[in-house]
């Protein structure tokens, strides 16, 4: 502990010694470098989450990564391979059932929202079943739920950058017809643009990101680098190319500033990114109502 | 393993062994007072396409909780004002908030991203008595329920359960056809404000016994099951209390037999896979 205190970093007036403090780890430069690779594959995938409002799915899918992790913890398995595991195949179910399932029903007994109600709990409650089992020291269920940036280890690193390269040159490849069947998914079809392939295939890019962020804000806050940027972004300009672009830009700096905020204080990283995240959020909202830009067509 | 064995080969004898602690019999009545309601309340909210709100409650649960322990006051404190005011506001609002909804979410991933500030505040401060306070907030601790708190809390449900029977067939008329019923003079909107904050009361109730991530599986799985089991809205109601009831008996009584397994974890794995069942056996609901 002793030792902890001495190293302890403070936070000064100078610029450049407080960055080399911040660089001054390996743990925190791994932290770095994850954060990065997963906020410029959030924010893309999370600007079509969006666009696509589908966010409850996103969330869901986060959801059901937190056993994968604790699961993968408790047989001695990295937490990264159970993550991607559990989401990506509850992508693969999502995306297998009907498109009308995941609607919001009008009225009535919607026994859907109530099958989601119980997904939910239940993989969180079974994820809870293995951090018991596993014993392990308490603040592993809180990182797990709520981020943590220790103990990014290299193979994580390698596998978050092989995972989000691939899912940006897959959302490369299709974002054009994605985006087309996304805005008008009635009009796509009749031109020949296979909307249901598309639709299955970016909810398998939506697990792989969740599984992702999951790594860095924790199950219960990936809203932080998956909504909050975009929507912040999507307040902002109307334009496509320049809103993905300035959503990468929000989610890297609230990602950057996260951490660095939280190696130099005694408080979360998932608080700091979720603050960060949301401020740009509020800012941007704001701007919009003072500057008075022309909102957005068919709304 | 010697309680398990004797659950096994008697378990008559097993269910006397388990009622002779005391902690056990206040999490069994509390319990079971507790998914009573929760499953009441639940069948409503299902119907009334509510679900969304019961996830953003467990968010405002947790930040509630832990901000009543950072300021160090009763959890319950902080709990109950926190859900309430919350269900009052969702009511105010109106049924504007999907589950889809950007600004909404964003809102309480960020209530939520308070909520582990506080738990740091919390934990690291030197009020801090309570090192697992974090998880049992967020998993529930119905074992740890103290004698007063098992009584406040049973008490409380019964409370929620009679205004619910009360207010129910008028309720019922609100939610499935709200513009007739208004024209027949039932409140509608008085309902709906009374209704949400009935919700978020028995969210701070449920917050206590599975814990503020699990509460939303209380409400609305055992309603998922009845909803598959039977049309007929006052038998399904009746039918949802029941299987809330069962879920917590057979919850408590698999993680008596193995200590390892968490009480939470198991009532929703009991409430779970009765809902399955019923999805598997019952007959299919009608279409719309």
């Amino acid at each position: 502990m002793a030792l902890l205190a001495v190293a302890a970093p403070r936070l000064g007036w100078n610029p450049v010694s407080d960055i080399d403090q911040l660089l001054r780890y390996h743990f925190m430069l791994n932290a770095l470098r994850a954060g990065t690779i997963v906020a410029v594959a959030a924010g893309a995938i999370g600007w079509f989450m969006i666009l696509r409002r589908q966010s409850f799915v996103g969330h869901t899918l986060a959801t059901v990564g937190f056993p994968g992790a604790s699961g993968a913890v408790w047989l001695g398995l990295p937490a990264t391979w159970g993550y991607f595991g559990f989401c990506l195949a509850a992508a693969m179910v999502v995306g297998l059932l009907p498109r009308r399932a995941l609607g919001a029903a009008s009225s009535g007994l919607s026994e859907e929202s109530a099958v989601i109600g119980t997904v939910q709990a239940m993989a969180l409650g079974a994820g809870f079943l293995f951090t018991s089992l596993y014993h392990g020291f308490l603040s592993g269920t809180t990182g797990l739920l709520f981020g943590s940036f220790l103990g990014v280890t290299d193979a994580q690193v390698w596998t978050l950058l092989a995972v989000g390269l691939a899912a940006l040159a897959v959302l490369v490849v299709i974002g054009r017809p994605l985006l087309f069947a996304s805005v008008d998914p009635d009009v796509a079809r009749a031109r020949g643009v296979p909307v249901g392939a598309l639709s299955f295939l970016f909810v398998l890019l939506l697990g792989a990101a969740a599984a992702e962020v999951s790594q860095i804000t924790g199950t219960l806050l990936i809203f932080a680098l998956l909504v909050m940027p975009a929507a912040a972004a999507q307040q902002l300009t109307t334009r496509t190319g320049r809103s993905l672009a300035l959503t990468v830009l929000i989610a890297v700096a609230a990602t950057w500033l996260g951490l660095a905020a939280a190696y130099f204080s005694a408080y979360p990283v998932g608080f700091y990114i979720t603050t960060f995240g949301f401020a740009a959020y509020l800012l941007a909202a704001s701007t919009r109502l003072v500057g008075g830009r022309p909102r957005r067509a068919g709304r | 393993m010697t309680v398990l064995g004797l659950a096994v080969a008697d378990p008559f004898a097993g269910v006397a062994h388990m009622l002779g602690h005391p902690f056990e019999v206040r999490a069994v009545i509390a319990g079971s007072l507790i998914a009573a309601a929760a499953a009441l309340v639940g069948w409503f909210v299902v119907l009334r396409s509510q679900v969304f709100t019961g996830d953003a409650l467990s968010h405002v649960a947790f930040t509630g909780a832990l901000a009543a322990l950072a300021a160090g006051i009763d959890l319950r404190i902080g709990l109950f004002v926190g859900c309430v005011v919350f269900g009052l506001a969702m009511a105010v609002l109106g049924r504007n908030g999907r589950a889809d909804d950007v600004v909404i979410g964003s809102v309480f991933a960020w209530v939520l991203g308070l909520g582990v500030l506080l738990l740091t505040v919390y934990t690291t401060g030197s009020g801090a008595t309570d090192a697992s306070a974090g998880i049992n907030v967020l998993f529930g601790s119905i074992f740890g329920l103290s004698a007063s708190q098992s009584t406040l809390a049973a008490l409380i449900a019964v409370g929620v359960i009679v205004v619910m029977i009360a207010i129910a067939r008028p309720l019922l008329f609100a939610s499935l056809d709200p513009a007739v019923a208004s024209a027949r003079g039932v409140p509608v909107r008085v309902l709906g404000v009374v209704f949400l904050a009935l919700v978020g009361v028995t969210a701070g109730e449920a917050t206590q016994a599975v814990g503020s991530l699990l509460l939303l599986g209380l409400l609305s799985a055992p309603a998922g099951a009845a909803a598959r089991l039977t049309d007929r809205p006052f038998v399904a109601m009746w039918v949802a209390v029941g299987l809330g009831v069962v879920s917590v008996w057979g919850g408590l009584a698999i993680s008596y037999a193995a200590s390892r397994v968490p009480p939470s974890f198991a009532i929703m794995a009991v409430a779970t896979g009765i809902y399955l069942l019923a999805a598997l056996a019952g007959p299919r609901p009608r279409p719309g």
